[in-house]
């Protein structure tokens, strides 16, 4: 007996444990991708003036969807604003992001844990509360930079314009996310073992040589990972875009991709033509993780 | 989501009616909306754990002999108050009212909701949506239950609830004819005349761009589709039209490239603004003089307390100035009805409901008093003696909203409204920020509504 159930129970047991896992990927990532799918390739129909009831069906389309969604003039300048911003916001993010980890970590002095939690502290703030305070801050009206910046006798900038607005949306972005990339950077430092420091002391190196020559190369991991996870985040903005677009007539609503996905789905009640853009712009997503992971891999990982 | 950014009053609903109306609240909207979320999808879930009662119910909802509780989407002010009444004198149908950000908010929820076959029983629906819900079978028709209300309405307002056809998809709650509304005491500083046609109106901005640079005769806003439409429909525009089994569009017409170039002119002359409206910014350039006229409509009583606070009893009404001097036409920017949804399972008792905040003396006064709103019943002339609070220095207030009523053009919405408004911030967003021509993005929206018809299996064609 003893020796039945010790034989069963860890067949079992792995099963058991994995399942929770299997059911939730399914219910809420497969079974959504598939009807997504499903959805992709039907349209609805309409006979007559299209009024009275029934006079709707849904019916196959074929990939007339994808046609009409890819030929969309608006999805592609949608593509290339996102890009642009990705341009934008991704390297001055990490940029401020590995400053500040490298100045954290040079200077272990009192005040560091209070600077580590204040450059943190945006990143806790929900990017729809984050994006309308600073709404009110770019909206002249109500913002109280203009009375600061005419007493120096300057004028406010329009921030909604349609060549600033990117910039404006970019900033909510680095002002949300340095701090998380900050934090996985500085981890990232804090195991770099000492005695390189040491012996690059010994070797007569400055800080900023070390930081250089040391730390930088030591946390290419980190980096390419907080590369690659801004790059992924940035192409799908939808929250700052969306949250300011009442506020401007710069900001359509289809200004991004997804905004994009979201105006066809609910403002034009056409989510066939909605769910294949989401699926594209899935499949664009996965090919350029994809590729950016293992292109980085190659270099980075096995390199050492 | 969708989100609200606004004012910086009280805690108020924003505005009803018009397409973009998620634009006018304040932060603590937000917070109080997905505080509302949590609290309504428990609530709901409770209310409807149903208490057996056994008691038969009031007369009127013969139908169900056990309590139900409908839920009922709207953006309009003070409405619980209203549905309060009825909640007392009726134990056996209780109605709970879910507050919506407005129209063009909930539209884009209720498609959603309705498809996955969960709306609300009841729902507040603008006119002009009507067609496009109607289309997509998501609304109940409740002819059988409400055909002899037909004789309260004015025919128009009918109209538009029924489609033109032996269906009945929506009781009709407001009338909304557009009028002009401009800051008495600014005015006269300025030295403008009140305008009664759009010349005068023109030579007005053009005085007071020259005497006041960075003071306005309102704005020309790319959120609000619904205002322009109305514009249209002043000139004569009738965007969309059926004969047989087939549509017609004429968003691109003479009448509404008329309203477009003249827009045009005046914004990139300066004397109208170019943001938009229901946003913070414009809530304080209505309350501190920046802009001293808002085209509008005889539902702005809803939301003058909001957007303007400090000005009670400074903004007065006046009919819409007239393309030709001396005539009596106006349009219409939103005006909405309650209707029942195909989803309910407890149509009659929501047609009923319905009726009653519509028809019944009591309610349509409560709603006149507590929410500002003109009702469409033409029976209930006694709530409007009295002017809104905010207007009170204007006594006649209702009686000349009675007088534009009887002006307002007639109108057919098309079945795809929610995809002319959507583009129509699309592409006058853009020209209106460059000052460039707005007989492009006239043409543009007319073209993604043909499209689009084309797309689903209409049979149209461009007027």
């Amino acid at each position: 007996m003893k020796q039945t159930r010790r034989a069963t129970a860890p067949r079992l047991a792995p099963y058991a444990f994995v399942a929770p896992a299997v059911v939730f990927f399914a219910a809420l990532l497969l079974v959504p991708i598939g009807y997504t799918l499903y959805l992709s390739f039907e349209k609805s129909q309409v006979s007559g003036l299209g009024l009275g009831a029934g006079a709707r069906r849904q019916v196959f389309a074929g990939l007339s969807n994808y046609s009409a969604a890819l030929a969309d003039p608006a999805f592609a300048a949608s593509l290339l604003r996102v890009l642009v911003y990705s341009l934008i916001l991704v390297p001055v993010m990490l940029g401020l992001a590995l400053l500040f980890a490298l100045l954290l970590d040079a200077r272990r002095v009192g005040f560091q844990r209070f600077a580590r939690l204040s450059i943190f502290l945006p990143y806790a703030v929900p990017t729809v509360i984050a994006s309308l305070l600073w709404g009110f801050l770019y909206l002249p009206t109500v913002s109280p930079f203009p009375a600061i910046l005419a007493r120096l006798g300057l004028a406010m900038p329009n921030l909604f314009a349609s060549r600033t607005a990117l910039f404006s949306v970019a900033n909510i972005g680095v002002w949300g996310g340095t701090g998380f990339n900050m934090i996985v950077m500085y981890t990232a430092l804090r195991a770099v073992p000492a005695e390189l420091y040491e012996a690059a002391r010994i070797d007569g190196a400055s800080q900023i040589q070390i930081a250089l020559r040391i730390k930088i190369p030591m946390i290419a991991p980190a980096l390419v990972l907080t590369g690659v996870f801004s790059i992924i985040a940035t192409l799908q903005v939808f929250n700052e875009p969306q949250t300011l677009a009442p506020l401007t007539n710069t900001i359509s609503p289809d200004w991004m991709p997804l905004m994009k996905v979201y105006d066809l789905a609910f403002n034009d009640n056409n989510s066939y033509e909605a769910a294949a853009l989401s699926l594209v712009i899935a499949a664009a997503m996965f090919v350029l993780s994809f590729g950016l992971l293992r292109a980085s891999n190659k270099r980075v990982f096995q390199g050492r | 989501m969708k989100l609200i950014l606004g004012s910086h009053a009280a805690v108020m609903r924003p505005a009803r009616r018009s397409r973009r109306r998620r634009a006018a609240a304040i932060a603590a909207t937000v917070l109080a909306a997905l505080l509302a979320a949590g609290c309504s999808s428990s609530s709901s879930s409770s209310s409807s754990s149903s208490s057996t009662s056994t008691t038969s119910s009031s007369p009127s909802s013969a139908a169900s002999s056990q309590k139900v509780t409908l839920t009922f989407w709207s953006w309009v002010p003070n409405l619980d108050k209203v549905v309060a009444i009825w909640n007392q004198s009726h134990p056996d149908i209780q109605v709970q009212v879910q507050v919506q950000a407005g129209g063009d908010a909930e539209l884009t929820k209720l498609l959603t909701a309705a498809k996955a076959g969960n709306p609300p029983d009841l729902a507040q629906v603008e006119y002009q949506v009507l067609p496009t819900l109607v289309s997509n079978n998501y609304l109940a028709n409740i002819a059988q239950y409400a055909s002899s209300l037909k004789s309260d309405f004015p025919a128009g307002n009918w109209n538009q609830v029924t489609l033109g056809t032996s269906s009945l998809y929506g009781i009709p709650q407001d009338a909304a004819p557009m009028a002009l509304f401009y800051r008495a005491d600014l005015f006269k500083k300025y030295g403008l005349t009140v305008p009664a046609t759009w010349a005068q109106f023109a030579a007005d901005a053009a005085k007071l761009h020259s005497e006041a640079p960075g003071v306005f005769l309102g704005t020309f806003s790319s959120v609000d589709p619904g205002e322009f439409a109305g514009l249209t429909q002043q000139a004569g525009a009738q965007w969309w039209s059926a004969s047989g089994s087939a549509w017609t569009v004429s968003i691109d017409s003479a009448a509404s490239r008329k309203v477009a170039s003249f827009w045009q002119s005046l914004v990139a002359s300066g004397g109208v603004d170019n943001q938009p409206q229901w946003t913070a910014g414009w809530n304080k350039g209505m309350n501190n003089g920046k802009y001293i006229a808002w085209v509008s409509d005889v539902w702005a009583p809803s939301d003058m307390p909001t957007v303007s606070p400090a000005n009670n009893g400074k903004w007065l009404m006046t009919e819409l100035p007239q393309w030709t001097a001396g005539s009596n036409v106006v349009g219409n920017w939103g005006g909405s009805s309650t209707a029942v949804m195909a989803a309910s399972k407890h149509q009659q008792a929501a047609a009923e409901f319905a009726a009653w905040l519509n028809t019944d003396p009591q309610a349509t006064g409560a709603l006149v008093s507590d929410s500002g709103i003109y009702p469409a019943d033409i029976t209930a002339e006694g709530a409007l003696s009295a002017p809104p609070t905010y207007f009170s220095n204007q006594p006649a207030f209702w009686s000349l909203a009675k007088q534009y009523a009887a002006g307002a053009s007639q109108v057919t919405w098309g079945p795809d409204v929610n995809v002319a408004y959507s583009e129509f911030t699309t592409a006058f967003g853009g020209a209106v920020t460059s000052k460039g021509s707005f007989l492009s993005p006239l043409a543009q929206v007319q073209s993604a509504v043909l499209s689009d018809m084309k797309k689903s299996g209409f049979t149209v064609q461009a007027g």
